[in-house]
């Protein structure tokens, strides 16, 4: 019997056409573009200059906050130059600019691909050692994972759920990793556990990938700590509190943290990071990023280094077919649309879908019809329709009496909406615009 | 028959009487006190209640105007020093005459001189689109086009030219009310002083990014040459960020940086056309600095449709 989550959600086509394409590894870039700011919170500052020497895991950057995280090099070579560079949506992000040159990685990283099951390190090593090596969640958001594993003074966490879920049509990197790394991706289950000291872990698939679900048990039978747990293929399953809701049932309060449900969520790709990090010393520098739209020839899953240019992918990929019309970073619910193709990838990048002028369309919006379908599909129990004509209005004290901050901006309401009202766009901006009023307020 | 109707009739004159005595003392014993000038002041009032002043409306206005010891800080941009007049007269203090203004757009990044690098099939919404990305232009400066500024206008002074892409404000219409700069999530409007006769100078650019990079997506950008501050003789403009800003307290629209400007990014706006000067020009340099001022002339005149 699948689990799934009490309210809303969507189902919209999988369309997991790169699910049979093995991992290959792309070959290093030319000249790498290593963003500073590839985590949630404040940009991490260089610590290289122009024409320093770098080598592959070389520290580059160090955290300019407490929310932060380090950056390393994910090449060989000289550093160019240390200068903002435009993104995926064309806003200038301070880089550091390696020109490459062979591929000399640093000494104390394990090449080797024996898998190490041993946990020698206490919690509080394997933090720090996740806090060295610049691991950030996967999933998307791209939360430092170092601050996750020290839940606040007074809470502890209960459980650890490793996402697997996927529920973004198209993406099939995790699942992937899940086919063909499952004992890695369960050891960093375990470092996990013991970093947080919680004695369950649930890894959450969702049933359409069966395949995955069968490797990860294979190998979870070792570990009667690990449950590995079916989820329904609903969308968005792989929302952190959805996921919550789905394997505990718990539901994790309005404006809370997964950690007040005494609940911890990692993504699948995160615990190999982890895994990479604790027992290879192996900082984070690249990771599972899948190519695929049913206009390419070939869908891939590639192994990335960060800070590729899209660009370079897409030609790896053998090019952009004439009839494209728009490429999306990430999934085609979430994800975002580039528009600038030099733009490099960074830690968290999943997907690059390549979509064609039909698929993309975007029909006229009519009038809300009040159906209530919005309602129906909102996982986190909002009113969409409301929140954007509050939000078209600019009434911003009533859109914070409605709890718009709740929003997880998964676009279910825009998805199901036959009037073909653009309601997240106006209820994202709303959002922040919001919690920007709430945190200018003096606190309590 | 005739005992029902007399009896409704009498029930409801009673009733009716008895209710208006009751409303009567109610009206007394609740009275609010409010100041009778109020109502003068607001009488006086454009009655647009667009919120230009800072206030809800026309009317908090009015109470505020009461309250506040003296007009000081206190100014309706729609009905200007005309409203602020009869407002001081009402209330029996001096208000100081302001120079108009005028909602200014400090882009001119149209189709022509900024070429599109991408295109957005998205909401219609500048808020929406900024929100999303840098723009749909290599500029991540400048206008996105979309017409928050439109909607936001309460007296449809400034439009959206479907052309160029780019806000005009139709300066008898603009009362300078500010809800356009609020609206502008790029922050390219301003209030400007309207000038004597109109006339006036400003930078139509916002792009901070180095001359090069500027220039490649726009050729009507500010490329920070500081060719204008060093031309100005009043020192009314500043370059910062690789952006040039004329102070409109300072310039005596004297029009030396609008002829020095190499990317036409300087506007000068209701400006006669240049009469050309007859062949007894100093000198073969003169000339030659002239030759590219012809064309600007031009552009006088069109901005004057512009703007």
């Amino acid at each position: 019997m699948s689990k799934t989550f009490k309210m809303g959600g969507v189902h919209p086509n999988d369309h997991k056409i790169s699910n049979d394409c093995a991992v290959e590894v792309m070959p290093v870039p030319s000249r790498a573009y290593i963003s500073m700011s590839q985590h949630l919170g404040a940009p991490a500052t260089p610590i290289v200059q122009k024409g320093d020497k770098v080598k592959v895991g070389q520290l580059i950057a160090t955290p300019s906050g407490f929310m932060s995280a380090n950056v390393h090099s994910s090449v060989s070579g000289t550093v160019f130059s240390v200068e903002p560079v435009a993104d995926l949506a064309g806003n200038k992000v301070m880089s550091v600019i390696i020109d490459v040159e062979g591929d000399e990685w640093m000494e104390n990283i394990d090449r080797s691909s024996d898998i190490v099951r041993d946990i020698k390190m206490t919690g509080e090593e394997i933090v720090a050692r996740v806090k060295e090596c610049g691991v950030v969640g996967l999933g998307g958001a791209s939360f430092p994972t170092h601050i996750k594993l020290c839940p606040p003074p007074g809470k502890k966490a209960e459980f650890l759920i490793i996402n697997g879920a996927e529920c973004e049509p198209y993406l099939t990197s995790d699942y992937r990793i899940m086919l063909e790394r499952p004992e890695e991706i369960l050891i960093g289950t375990r470092i996990l556990m013991k970093a947080l000291d919680v004695n369950k872990a649930f890894v959450g698939i969702e049933d359409n990938k069966p395949e995955a679900i069968a490797s990860m048990k294979s190998f979870s039978s070792q570990y009667p700590e690990i449950e590995v747990v079916v989820l329904k293929k609903k969308y968005p399953q792989g929302g952190e509190k959805q996921l919550i809701d789905a394997v505990t049932g718990r539901s994790v309060p309005s404006m809370g943290l997964p950690i007040d449900t005494g609940v911890v969520v990692q993504n699948a790709a995160t615990a190999l990071s982890v895994y990479e990090a604790v027992q290879k010393n192996k900082p984070v520098i690249d990771n599972t990023v899948t190519v695929t739209g049913e206009c390419l020839a070939k869908s891939h899953n590639w192994l990335v280094r960060v800070g590729t240019p899209y660009e370079e992918i897409l030609q790896l990929s053998g090019g952009v077919p004439e009839n494209a019309a728009k490429i999306i970073s990430g999934g085609p619910m979430m994800g975002k649309a580039v528009s600038n193709l030099k733009a490099p990838t960074v830690k968290a990048n999943g997907a690059l879908l390549i979509l064609t002028e039909e698929q993309t369309v975007r029909k006229p919006e009519s009038n809300c019809i009040r159906c209530g379908k919005c309602i129906d599909a909102c996982p986190m129990g909002l009113e969409p329709y409301l929140l954007n004509k509050l939000a078209r209005a600019g009434r911003m004290d009533e859109l914070e009496a409605h709890n718009v901050y709740d929003c997880i901006e998964c676009g279910c309401c825009l998805f199901t909406c036959p009037a073909n009202i653009p309601l997240l766009d106006y209820i994202r901006g709303a959002k922040g615009e919001v919690i920007r009023i709430m945190r200018s307020r003096p606190k309590k | 028959m005739t005992n029902t109707l007399l009896f409704t009739v009498l029930t409801l004159t009673l009733l009716g009487l008895v209710l208006a005595v009751i409303l009567f003392f109610v009206a007394r014993r609740f009275r609010v006190e409010e100041d009778p000038r109020i109502d003068e002041v607001e009488s006086v009032m454009p009655g647009a209640n667009c919120g230009g002043c800072g206030f809800a409306g026309c009317r908090a206005f009015a109470e505020n105007a009461v309250k506040a010891p003296s007009l000081d800080g206190i100014f309706c941009p729609v009905g200007g020093n005309a409203v602020m007049k009869k407002v001081a007269m009402k209330l029996g203090v001096e208000v100081v005459e302001k120079a108009p203004m005028v909602a200014v757009v400090r882009c001119n990044g149209s189709c022509e001189n900024r070429p599109r690098t991408s295109v957005y099939d998205g909401t219609a919404s500048c808020k929406v689109k900024n929100a999303l990305y840098s723009g749909d232009t290599g500029c991540r400066y400048g206008c996105l086009g979309c017409g928050d500024c439109e909607k936001a206008c309460p007296f449809g002074a400034i439009r959206i030219n479907p052309e160029t892409l780019l806000p005009e404000v139709d300066e008898e219409l603009c009362t300078a009310c500010g809800n356009c700069v609020k609206a502008c999530p790029k922050g390219i409007i301003e209030l400007r002083n309207k000038g004597p006769k109109n006339r006036r100078m400003f930078v139509s650019c916002m792009n901070k990014d180095k001359g090069g990079v500027a220039r490649k997506a726009c050729s009507a950008a500010c490329i920070g040459c500081r060719k204008c501050e060093k031309v100005c003789p009043f020192g009314a403009i500043t370059v910062e960020d690789n952006l040039s800003y004329i102070d409109f307290t300072k310039c005596k629209l004297c029009r030396k940086c609008f002829d020095e400007c190499p990317t036409q990014a300087i506007h000068a706006v209701n400006f006669p056309p240049r009469p050309v000067k007859s062949a007894s020009a100093p000198s073969a340099e003169a000339v030659a600095a002239k030759e590219p001022v012809l064309p600007k002339a031009e552009t006088t005149v069109t901005e004057k449709k512009e703007e």
